[in-house]
């Protein structure tokens, strides 16, 4: 409720013609509007129904919504000032260029012509389009695209930006780069961004909200998150190698199998130790870290271990 | 504020007509094209006779499509390319943009119009006062179409529907009406179908103003007050049901 925070009380979202089916099932969530929150979920978790809803896109059904204090639903053209949103499925229009994409956005936010000019080039060059500012959009390939739209969210300089799944589609050096710049952009502002990429999440995110089917399952820092695990260690091999005829014993801790034959187990780490010296004897390949975000993902969706399609 | 407005116009002028004529040149004959080739065939039926009519229902028609090609070009940018949920997160307002996105059709359709405009001027020669009046007409005929135009692209959520409803009002509106010719051609039974269309009321005032229908002082009052009535009803529901933020 208080300035600098965002906050959710209750917030539901059910679309009409969805027989009832709860797209946000009273998320409670509060959290700090400095730095970036990622957004993490498999798809249909409510992760867009969220992002549209803070950025004033969409009304909820019940439930309070507030950023910094002002109210999402009955205030929003207060927040609309201080916000810029690039949409999941959003495709920069075709018969126009980067440049003009660019400088159009920013006129609807009011900014003048020849400011908007001068900031489109400036964006277009942060992610890499300083080349392609006067091709038609329709000749660009799809990470390109999708940067011309990033790129209009950087120029906005908002205080508030959310960005839905931002690098799908970006081969990856694109997308370090532009993590390089949502890092940047995130320093002084809010960035909440969707993903499906945890190690995006797990690498850009100061808060991550874990989303699913529409209840928030999680949500904290990375280190806040992987508390929520019991176990603080994770093991990962193949039953189906040769070296393997039989599992290791696991005396403390959850075993997880995939669909793809891959064993994962959570324990502590002096039993992680122990079964790695196991599986190092039977001349196994294995891969023994601290839990990842991926692995808290795992455990809070309460996946089999490969992720739902 | 103001300059606010006016770049928030802007923007819509430039993404909806100005980069298009720009980038994709062959669009500057896309909007003469339908109305200029029915001015051309009524003109060889007529065999000249109907050219004055036929001029004015080429306006009539022009400016109707141009509002309810702004149904299918928002919903393209709402629903296709999802710019819409853009804007709506800026501080632009939805009155601001239908604005500035009608403003859009009809630069977009400026040769169609310019050339009419001079068709008009040859062979219709109105004065100032018939000249005011037929703008009035036209500006009320577009407003008409916008409101409409604007009311379905918030409800529609696919293109292909847009298109198909934006063609079927268009061609209900503009060429079964006697748009382009006087309403006395139409046998009587049907006459009373054909006041269900607006355009027949702004055809009756804009033959009327230029002489080439005959109304009562009682008839020509009525026709206007029935377009206003029209424009403001529809410009209400616009207002009322019209969904900047979905719900």
């Amino acid at each position: 409720m208080r300035n600098g925070e965002l906050y959710c009380s209750e917030l539901t979202k059910v679309y009409s013609g969805s027989g009832g089916k709860r797209a946000l099932d009273s998320v409670n969530l509060t959290i700090p509007s400095r730095g970036i929150l990622a957004l993490i979920g498999m798809n249909g978790a409510g992760k867009t129904t969220l992002v549209r809803i803070l950025a004033t896109q969409l009304e909820p059904t019940s439930g309070i919504a507030q950023i910094d204090g002002v109210d999402v639903v009955k205030e929003p053209k207060k927040l609309r000032e201080r916000i810029a949103t690039v949409p999941q499925e959003a495709r920069p229009v075709p018969w126009m260029t980067p440049l003009q994409t660019v400088v159009s956005y920013l006129l609807w936010r009011g900014v003048a012509y020849a400011e908007a000019k001068r900031r489109g080039a400036e964006a277009l060059g942060r992610v890499g389009l300083d080349d392609q500012g006067t091709k038609l959009n329709r000749r660009l390939s799809g990470g390109q695209r999708r940067k011309v739209l990033v790129a209009t969210a950087l120029a906005a300089d908002a205080e508030i930006t959310f960005l839905d799944e931002p690098t799908t589609g970006l081969d990856p050096l694109s997308r370090r780069e532009l993590w390089r710049s949502l890092q940047e952009l995130a320093k002084e502002r809010f960035l909440v961004l969707t993903t499906h990429y945890l190690e995006e999440a797990e690498q850009l995110a100061d808060m991550i909200a874990v989303l699913d089917e529409g209840r928030l399952a999680g949500v904290g820092t990375l280190d806040q998150l992987r508390s929520l695990v019991k176990y603080q260690y994770s093991i990962r091999y193949s039953i189906r190698l040769p070296s393997i005829p039989e599992r290791p014993t696991v005396k403390e801790g959850t075993v997880t199998t995939g669909r793809d034959g891959e064993i994962q187990v959570l324990t502590s780490e002096e039993e992680a130790y122990r079964i790695s010296r196991e599986l190092l004897e039977r001349g196994a390949r294995f891969s023994v870290n601290r839990i990842s975000l991926d692995d808290v993902f795992f455990h809070l969706v309460g996946s089999t271990g490969v992720p739902k399609q | 504020m103001k300059n606010r407005w006016s770049r928030q116009i802007l923007a819509a002028v430039l993404v909806n007509s100005i980069y298009a004529m720009k980038n994709y040149p062959a669009v500057l004959f896309n909007t003469a094209l339908a109305p200029l080739s029915f001015l051309l065939i009524v003109n060889f039926v007529s065999r000249g006779g109907l050219v004055g009519q036929a001029i004015e229902g080429a306006f009539i028609m022009s400016m109707f499509s141009n509002g309810m090609a702004l149904q299918g070009d928002l919903s393209h940018l709402k629903n296709d390319l999802k710019l819409q949920d853009m804007v709506v997160s800026t501080p632009t307002t939805p009155g601001v943009y239908v604005l500035g996105m009608a403003i859009s059709e009809i630069v977009y359709s400026l040769p169609a119009l310019l050339t009419l405009v001079g068709l008009t001027a040859v062979f219709v020669h109105p004065n100032v006062t018939q000249g005011v009046e037929l703008l009035a007409v036209m500006l009320l005929m577009f407003t008409v179409s916008v409101t409409i135009g604007f009311t379905l692209s918030t409800f529609s959520s696919d293109i292909v529907q847009s298109f198909a409803f934006s063609g079927l009002i268009s061609t209900l509106f503009t060429t079964l009406p006697p748009v382009y010719y006087p309403i006395t051609y139409i046998p009587l039974p049907f006459r009373y179908l054909a006041y269900l269309s607006p355009t027949t009321y702004a055809a009756e005032i804009a033959q009327s103003t230029t002489g080439f229908l005959q109304l009562s002082t009682v008839e020509l009052i009525f026709a206007w007050v029935i377009l206003i009535a029209i424009t403001v009803t529809l410009a209400l529901i616009a207002v009322k049901k019209a969904r900047w933020r979905e719900v």
